[in-house]
């Protein structure tokens, strides 16, 4: 079985913004950094589980649009004073292509 | 960086300000400097000003402690605990400690504080006779109130009243003596000072006022004092809190510049440019400072130039004081006497124990002293710094912010006498204790702070006074509040003016320019300040949109609801409708299965729990059915609410419903610094709640008047009259000018209510009611603005614009 996933192309996914996959078991929204780096979490803030996909992104980071979580997007902590965490999942772009690890 | 390529920094002193700046310094710059701490005390740094509740047995030790040992260790501090700083050589740079250690420096900071200042009298040097500064002085005081009975305090300022307090909780029997006729003379004025004796006086505290101490007496121990008029008092214990002296021994043995403290610039560098000082051992523009909140913003201003970022300056700062005795809420600011140039607010109910004065110059407030009732200190002394013009509500501004009408507070205004378990900010159920718990354990110390860690005050914000009275209260002394400068946010040291005027100035056209030009502290900002960029970006260049510095609800053109679904509101231009529109809504509705909807407040249907993935599609529908998008997500104008007018109502004196679509449709589209209402009522009966607009028409027989800055909402607010037109075409160029003149010039998120009673009516009146040019200047701009605001974005997304945002990627895994 393949390990990676095909997702998307990244010229699909604006810079600084973000894409939802959907599987048949969870939501997965996809970042796309300034430098191109990409990021998956769970579709769901630790908080009370807003779309996070929604949010804005900054840095690697980003903030939910229910409450203003800010969460991690390499370690799907909730930062500052807040407490709590979501899944991230291993990504990677080759040949402008997005992948994500299928460990879904 | 590795260790030895860095420079090395050495403070001297682990006092609150030497490292606060140490904190704000690693915040900028983590890896630039191999640090070391000189402290002379044997403890890591604490919150000096809780040691009154340390003294009062309502706090311990080690919960005032800020940085323990660990906090060193982990952040690679070496920290010389214990030893004290004996020699700075300049040339060598190197300082010298008591146990021989030397330590080379590139940059020095000191911060070596001040002690008490002791009365030269005749026995000061007897056992039992101490000040009230450190650790230490609070040891001897609990020590003796196990032995000991009696003890005299000599200073009935703030300090002392603390200390006597504390030794009163002690089970001490304790005499206050004071050289003046009222205590407290620099921050009371006579009434509030004797309001201020008698319940001290209640609470078991004795004072001898008009007392000069002329000798102590005792043998090896104090056994009493004799005063200049011959009288003697014994005691067992005494306490002198007459005032501070910076401590400027070390400086002044380097050769370094000092008067009454340590000479510093505005960037806090003493004469000697590698060598930088704060906090109360310092002098700046004559200056020295005893409390809190100067010190802090001096550590900013002092971690930004070792950090070699260079910009900040401190230009001094304005303070305010609270005294921290339990059940005793008092506040004063600023000039609170007054002189023949000043008028007086004043309230005094000698019955209910509240006074309220303040100080007017020139309609703007220059002082303010409080006992009692000090909810509104935070209020009266923002106003003071930002010289907030009061004339609009100088009769009302005695009663308090709250008078206005908070929605969800009721009306408890003494923080201080409520129980730990009532409710302070209704959106997030946070009470008292739970506030006072984290601003203790978690030792925070701004609004931000307890913003953060509780969300306190983090929603609708109508609670930010009993928050602040909280910290205040619980921090107590010398708590001042935010700094009268307040950047946009973390990511910059601007505020909201100064990013504004940076981008008109420099002429910069988008956010990485921003960043870049106006020197961001990140690299693409943060949620905060993105959306307040895109927003002056769009008012300088109406075609300006990055959608991902937008809020989700302006970048899905719907309002984001608690389940991740959104709600759709088309517009209905003056609430007008026709049998065909309901008709095409309710198709719209069976067609996406809408579990719910409702009838606004606008006057327009809303549509609840649509996917956002059905949107573009049910925007097809409603577009092609002539509707447009009603806005009602957005930082925008939102609607016209009207009532019927003359054309049913046997009131009504104007065609209201047709004027209100003319505004309706003049306006619709336009981006806002907040959301933005309108309402044409048809006669002064005011069945469209025009009053309570951010622009409001009131019809009459003879014109319209026209009414500015008004809302509901949170703080009701009630417009003011700007003007009575005769004509409709009047009306219009007025609303745009006017709205025009609140897109300018207001800051991002501030509605027009609070954008006028920071800037004053009569700012708004010079720029569209006595500048004709200018109106029609501004008119002319909302115009052109409305171009691009008015291709509608529902269609726009319907015909496939931005089409990925709604499309999820569907995978099997």
């Amino acid at each position: 079985m393949n390990d990676w996933l095909e997702i998307t192309n990244l010229e699909e996914i604006p810079v600084l913004g973000s894409r939802v996959v959907e599987t048949d078991t969870v939501n997965i929204a996809i970042f796309r950094g300034k430098n191109d780096a990409v990021y998956a979490i769970k579709d769901a803030c630790p908080h009370k589980n807003g779309p996070l996909s929604q949010g804005i992104m900054h840095g690697d980071s980003v903030t939910c649009p229910l409450h203003n979580w800010k969460i991690s997007l390499t370690s799907g902590e909730a930062l500052g004073p807040d407490e709590g965490c979501t899944n991230v999942y291993e990504t990677k772009v080759e040949d402008g292509k997005v992948y994500l690890r299928n460990s879904i | 960086m590795n260790q030895r390529s860095r420079q090395n920094l050495v403070l001297i002193g682990n006092g609150m300000a030497g490292m606060r700046t140490i904190e704000e310094l690693l915040k900028l710059e983590p890896e630039k400097y191999n640090i070391t701490v000189f402290g002379e005390e044997p403890y890591g740094n604490y919150n000096r000003i809780m040691l009154s509740p340390v003294l009062a047995n309502e706090k311990t030790l080690e919960e005032v402690m800020l940085n323990d040992d660990d906090w060193y260790r982990q952040n690679n501090i070496r920290f010389e605990k214990g030893n004290k700083v004996t020699e700075i050589h300049r040339t060598r740079k190197e300082v010298t400690a008591e146990d021989g250690t030397v330590v080379p420096y590139d940059k020095l900071l000191i911060a070596t504080g001040s002690t008490s200042f002791m009365l030269p009298l005749p026995g000061a040097d007897k056992y039992g006779v101490i000040g009230f500064r450190d650790v230490k002085d609070v040891d001897t005081m609990v020590e003796a109130a196990q032995h000991y009975k009696k003890a005299v305090v000599i200073g009935g300022g703030l300090l002392g009243l603390e200390a006597a307090n504390g030794l009163m909780k002690q089970g001490m029997d304790v005499t206050v003596v004071h050289i003046m006729s009222t205590l407290m003379e620099r921050q009371l004025d006579e009434p509030a000072a004797k309001m201020l004796q008698a319940s001290l006086e209640e609470k078991g505290m004795k004072f001898l006022m008009d007392h000069q101490t002329e000798e102590i007496l005792g043998d090896e121990r104090v056994s009493g004092l004799r005063f200049t008029d011959g009288s003697e008092i014994d005691a067992d214990l005494l306490v002198m809190a007459v005032g501070i002296k910076p401590n400027i021994e070390l400086a002044q043995h380097a050769g370094l510049h000092c008067e009454r403290g340590i000479v510093v610039s505005d960037t806090m560098q003493t004469f000697d440019p590698s060598i930088y000082s704060v906090g109360e051992c310092v002098q700046h523009r004559g200056v020295t400072y005893g409390l809190v909140a100067p010190l802090f913003e001096q550590a900013k201003v002092a971690a930004n130039h070792l950090a070699e970022l260079g910009y900040a300056r401190y230009e001094g700062t304005v303070t305010s004081t609270m005294l921290k005795v339990t059940g005793i809420d008092l506040f004063s600011a600023g000039d609170f006497h007054g002189d023949e140039d000043t008028d007086e607010l004043l309230f005094h109910d000698v019955a209910g124990g509240t006074y309220k004065k303040l100080v007017i110059r020139n309609n703007k407030i220059i002082g303010c002293c409080l006992y009692g009732d000090t909810i509104d200190g935070t209020w009266y002394f923002q106003m003071m710094k930002d010289g907030t013009d009061i004339s609009d509500f100088r009769n009302t501004v005695l009663f308090g912010q709250a008078h206005l009408g908070d929605a969800g507070h009721g009306d408890e205004t003494r923080v201080a006498n409520m129980p730990d378990e009532s409710e302070i900010c209704g959106c997030n159920g946070i009470c008292k204790g739970d506030i006072v718990t984290a601003i203790t354990k978690k030792k925070l110390f701004t609004l931000d702070e307890v913003r953060a860690h509780t969300k306190a005050s983090a929603s609708c914000g109508s609670c930010t006074g009993l928050v602040e009275s909280l910290l205040a209260h619980t921090l107590g002394g010398d708590y001042s509040e935010a700094p009268s400068k307040k950047p946009l946010c973390g990511c910059t040291e601007l505020t909201h003016d100064e990013v504004r005027v940076g981008i008109r100035k420099l002429g910069l056209k988008d956010h990485d320019d921003v960043f870049k030009s106006l020197d961001w502290k990140t690299d693409d900002g943060c949620a905060v300040c993105r959306q307040a960029i895109n927003y002056y970006l769009l008012c300088e260049y109406p075609e300006y949109n990055d959608p991902e510095s937008r809020f989700i609800n302006e970048r899905a053109h719907g309002n984001i609801q608690k389940d991740g679904t959104y709600s759709v509101v088309p517009r209905m231009f003056g609430g007008v409708c026709t049998p065909k529109d309901l008709r095409a809504i309710a198709d719209v509705a069976d067609k996406f299965d809408v579990p719910e909807m409702k009838v606004t407040g606008g006057q327009r249907i809303d549509m609840f729990g649509v996917k956002k993935e059905d949107l573009p599609a049910m925007w097809k529908d409603l577009s092609e059915a002539g509707f447009v998008s009603g806005h009602a997500y957005g930082k925008a104008m939102r609607t016209c609410k009207t009532c019927v007018g003359d054309t049913w109502c046997r009131m009504g004196t104007q065609d209201s419903t047709g004027l209100g679509i003319k505004l309706e449709e003049l306006t619709w589209g336009s981006w806002m610094p907040h959301k933005y209402k309108l309402a044409v009522s048809g006669c002064p009966r005011n069945c469209a709640e025009a009053t309570i607009k951010d622009f409001g028409v009131v019809c009459v027989d003879s014109g319209y008047e026209i009414h500015v800055g008004g809302n509901g909402g949170i703080k009701v607010r009630v417009t003011d009259f700007l003007i009575k037109v005769d004509t409709e075409q009047e009306v219009l160029e007025y609303c745009g000018a006017f709205s025009q003149f609140y897109r300018e010039d207001a800051h991002y998120l501030e509605r027009t209510a609070p954008w006028i009673e920071r800037v004053g009516l009569d700012k708004i009146k010079a720029a569209i009611l006595e500048d004709e040019e200018n109106r029609k200047a501004l008119y002319e701009r909302f115009l052109i603005s409305q171009k691009p605001a008015q291709i509608d974005p529902w269609k726009e997304r319907a015909e496939g614009v931005e089409a990925n945002q709604f499309k999820a990627i569907k995978i099997k895994a």
